[in-house]
């Protein structure tokens, strides 16, 4: 009878090894084969620019710094979206049960525009003539040159992965419960003690979901930064595109590229589930 | 003996309706007080005010004579023992009992040291590193206790502690609370709707219904000596009737004059009185005051409960003695076994244990239908 | 600082809003290829959006695949998550690690890994050529996760006995499932399914590697177009979906919302 029902998971295990694992075996495949199926290491060191005939790597050939750069602007996504979710979510998950329904598809509903759209009003927003430098001109401000800065690559990701840290923290901070903040409040601890020692330790599990849903996407990236970064500076998901679809396709070290990224970004996660040792306490799921 | 806590005309309300309504309260030190009502009733809401988590719209309180009003909680020297014990789930038992001292930046030594004795006190030594996950209820019910007296607060809340609990260990821990008590010396202001537990702990007994106090007392008083028709039906079973006070001493329902020992009425006032069941003696027909026909018998271990038909009112009596259904009995009232009420908003309430009989035929029955279905 | 959090709040809703507003806007601007300047107001490129052969086919093949890809994941996902209900705690694990890697891998290679499977496999079967049908197969692949994880939950919380107690009622395992079980886990089963749906609708990246010349989804249109000016149209037909979504929520809150007046009523 066990067995049986067991079997029931056959379908979805063989479908996940055939479009999941094997896919991804493809991509170190290609990544450690040359054109003609043999072993090589040409796709890696091409990433750090090691020339092997001289031992040495040439950093400015290298993508090294786009990995970097890339790394960098989602930290900076990261945080900024976790300063400014954190009040909201919380603020959220204390309002009364009917507000709280409201205000979660208000946080929910943006996604359902396109964002390639939303980004491009963004666009126009922010460029020289845009709303945001008529509006700062009223003050004798400006014009400011956002467009096609780091600054309006972060906007942009902040803008669209907002939701994606608000909604873990809420699904989180709406289970710590009143009688738990009066009871630290009753035992003695002011607003700051409360929010140090029993708020953000119980919300903990959310932002590192809320980092994690937040970081992958924006690091790996690839329109945002085009669109809104005017193509100065590529980020790594604007490199891996160009080399499985650009005009001069290079998919061994596309998928070197690949690699790199994927191994990145689970270094990371690993990094925050050592944060994270509340095992036994119920992890906080997005729920959409 | 001084007051610790005065609350003065107290009003609040929710949303347009009314939980607190005029409330005057005094609490001894050293005292332990229970405020017992049906849910509802504003016992919970009080408390609150007490600890802080409620701003009455109305009224005064006073810790000592010092007016708290605006005082918030986390600088108020009492603690709560709250309904589902609100332990921190991120923190381990001693943590747990230790966030208070923290939060005051105690030294380590100081906080070690509480720690152990509360844990001590509450029978939990060796259970600092588990999580309070871990814990039964029982166990994570001391977790609490511990936690709010490492506080050492001149004032504990209790907030319906017991109610998680089972019967057994609820009759435990009400024990052990009372203990605790006495051996710290410390305030208890305790919240319950279990008027078992008000009696058997409570130095006095806050009865409260509809936002207001209906009676204050000794748990015997409380008992004996019901100031109206609710406290009376609120506290263990009690027979209430219509009579008329005819003059000091005498009082008459049935068409008979007993005589009684409360004094004080107008003449001919109309009163409630209440006789409780075990209170009534019975005796052969042609001695009793009264005369009756017996309509139901239950066995409850120690006695039997009769419910017995008096020119249509049921009466419930608690008898050591068999009397078979439809037998004919006389009933006979000691003076100082009839309280005689007031006239209150509850009079006429109550009525008398005539559906009670009802519901307990069916509830007996399914014992000889299960027999009859076989 | 009740006033100041709520004013933070409409501020943060506000940014939020604003750039959504602006589509809408610009929907019902008369002015073409100028991007983002207010003209005059007019219909025009509501009207013109039922003549855009391009617009209305990518429309029809993103419904058709998040139809298609619902359904099966939804399918797929629910006899998962029973058959990985009733497995040991190792095995269990493993099968969830499988199901959190697609969830949690950066887009862009899963797009470029399908990329890679299916012009390999598009050699020895030409069905595998990018386009629609890959496109399903995709998109199945990265909705299915999330069906699984709405149903764990629902089974870990179902009392055990209940399967047992139709059995001993005189169902056949299968009766029992499906007049016990399968109730018990709807909840989960709907929202899984609706969430597939969104996710799919929603997807770029993957389909951006997935699909071919012969079957777009709109996003991937719309990319072509953000290149190039975008023709208003768009605009207009983001509207209208967003418009359909919108009220669709507002009347799901409204329900949600009397749901718990009426539980809080009963309560008392």
């Amino acid at each position: 009878m066990k067995k049986k029902t067991t079997a029931l998971a056959a379908p979805f295990g063989i479908w996940m090894a055939i479009f999941t694992i094997v896919p991804i075996a493809m991509v170190l495949w290609f990544a450690f084969t040359d054109a003609n199926g043999q072993f090589t290491l040409a796709n890696v060191q091409e990433i750090f620019a090691f020339d092997p005939s001289k031992g040495e790597t040439l950093w400015e050939d290298s993508f090294v710094s786009t990995i970097l750069y890339s790394l960098w602007l989602g930290f900076l996504t990261t945080v900024i979206s976790l300063i400014i979710a954190y009040p909201l979510a919380f603020s959220i998950s204390r309002a009364t049960e009917r507000v709280q329904l409201t205000m979660v598809m208000l946080v929910m509903l943006p996604m359902w525009m396109n964002f390639l759209l939303r980004t491009q009003a963004i666009k126009s927003l922010l460029s020289e003539s845009g709303l945001l430098n008529q509006f700062i001109g009223l003050f004798g401000f400006g014009p400011l040159e956002i467009l096609n800065t780091d600054a309006a690559i972060v906007i942009g990701l902040v803008y669209d992965f907002l939701p994606y840290m608000i909604l873990p923290l809420y699904s989180v901070m709406v289970k710590i419960g009143k009688s738990e903040i009066e009871a630290a409040q009753d035992l003695g601890a002011n607003t700051f003690s409360v929010f140090r020692r029993v708020v953000l330790p119980l919300s903990v599990p959310g932002i590192l979901n809320g980092i994690t849903m937040v970081f992958v996407p924006s690091v790996s990236t690839f329109v945002i930064s085009t669109l809104l970064g005017g193509s100065k500076r590529m980020m790594i998901g604007d490199v891996i595109e160009s080399m499985f679809v650009g005009e001069a396709p290079n998919m061994g070290v596309g998928s070197a590229l690949s690699l790199v990224l994927m191994v990145l970004i689970f270094l990371c996660m690993a990094c925050t589930r050592l944060v994270d040792k509340s095992d036994d306490y119920e992890k906080g799921g997005l729920t959409l | 003996m001084k007051d610790i806590i005065t609350l003065k005309d107290i009003a609040v309300s929710f949303d347009g309706e009314t939980i607190l309504d005029g409330l005057d309260l005094s609490i001894h030190d050293g005292e332990f007080v229970t405020l017992l009502g049906p849910s509802g009733c504003g016992k919970t809401t009080t408390l609150r005010i007490i600890g802080g988590f409620i701003t009455p719209d109305r009224g005064d309180v006073f810790f000592g004579d010092q007016r708290v009003n605006k005082v918030p909680p986390h600088k108020r020297r009492v603690n709560t023992i709250f309904q589902r014990y609100a332990l921190f789930p991120h923190l381990n038992v001693y943590e747990n009992v230790a966030f208070g001292m923290r939060v005051q930046k105690k030294s380590k030594a100081e906080i070690a040291e509480t720690v152990e004795k509360m844990l001590a006190l509450v029978n939990l030594k060796g259970f600092e590193k588990r999580a309070v996950s871990t814990l039964s209820g029982g166990q994570q019910q001391r977790v609490a206790i511990a936690r709010a007296l490492a506080n050492n607060p001149r004032v504990l809340l209790l907030d319906e502690p017991l109610a998680a609990l089972d019967l057994k260990l609820r009759k435990d821990m009400q024990v052990e609370l009372k203990n605790i008590q006495k051996s710290l010396g410390i305030t208890f202001v305790y919240v319950t709707h279990d008027q078992e537990e008000a009696l058997s702990m409570s130095d006095t007994v806050v009865v409260m219904d509809g936002g207001r106090i209906q009676q204050i007392g000794t748990p015997t008083d409380i008992y004996n000596e019901p100031q109206n028709a609710f406290v009376a039906d609120f506290i263990g079973e009690s027979n209430i009737l219509d009579g008329i006070m005819r003059e000091d001493y005498l009082v008459e329902f049935f068409g008979k004059t007993f005589r009684c020992v409360d004094c004080g009425f107008g003449k001919d006032e109309p009163v409630d009185v209440v006789v409780r069941p075990e209170d009534i003696d019975i005796v052969e027909p042609e001695k009793g005051d009264l005369i009756g026909r017996v309509t139901n018998i239950t066995f409850k271990g120690v006695h039997y409960e009769i419910i017995v038909d008096v020119k249509g009112f049921k009466w419930m009596i608690q008898t050591t003695d068999f009397h078979a259904v439809d037998s004919v009995i006389g009933i006979m009232i000691d003076p100082q076994e009839i309280q005689v009420m007031k006239k209150s908003e509850y009079s006429g309430m109550y009525g008398d244990y005539s559906s009670f009989s009802e519901e307990f035929d069916e509830l007996a029955d399914p014992e000889a239908e299960n027999g009859a279905a076989q | 600082m009740k006033t100041l959090s709520k004013i933070y709040n409409i501020i943060i809703f506000a940014i939020l809003y604003f750039p959504i507003v602006m589509v809408i806007v610009f929907s019902f601007n008369s002015a073409r290829y100028t991007p983002m300047e207010w003209k005059d107001f007019s219909f025009q490129w509501y009207e013109l959006l039922f003549q855009n052969e391009e617009i209305l086919s990518a429309l029809s093949v993103t419904l058709e695949v998040a139809l298609i890809s619902t359904l099966a994941a939804t399918l797929l996902g629910t006899t998962a998550a029973i058959g990985i209900h009733a497995m040991n705690k190792k095995l269990r694990s493993a099968m969830l690690t499988i199901n959190h890697f697609p969830m949690v891998n950066p887009e862009i290679v899963t797009g470029v890994a399908f990329m890679l499977l299916f012009v390999a496999l598009a050699v020895v079967l030409p069905l595998f050529k990018p386009g629609f049908f890959t496109l399903c197969i995709a998109h199945i692949t990265f909705c299915t996760p999330y069906v699984v994880l709405q149903i764990m939950p629902k089974l870990r919380q179902m009392d055990r006995h209940l399967f047992e107690a139709a059995l001993d009622l005189g169902c056949t395992p299968f009766r029992a499932f499906v007049k016990v079980m399968v109730p018990e886990i709807l909840p989960g089963i709907l929202t899984g399914a609706l969430m597939a749906f969104t996710m799919s609708l929603d997807d770029f990246a993957i389909s951006y590697f997935t699909s071919g010349s012969s079957a777009q989804t709109l996003s991937v249109t719309i990319y072509s177009m953000v290149k190039r000016p975008v023709t208003p149209e768009i605009y207009a037909l983001s509207t209208l979906m967003f418009g359909t979504v919108l009220v669709l929520l507002v009347l799901a809150n409204i329900g949600q919302i009397r749901d718990i007046a009426s539980r809080k009523k009963r309560a008392r």
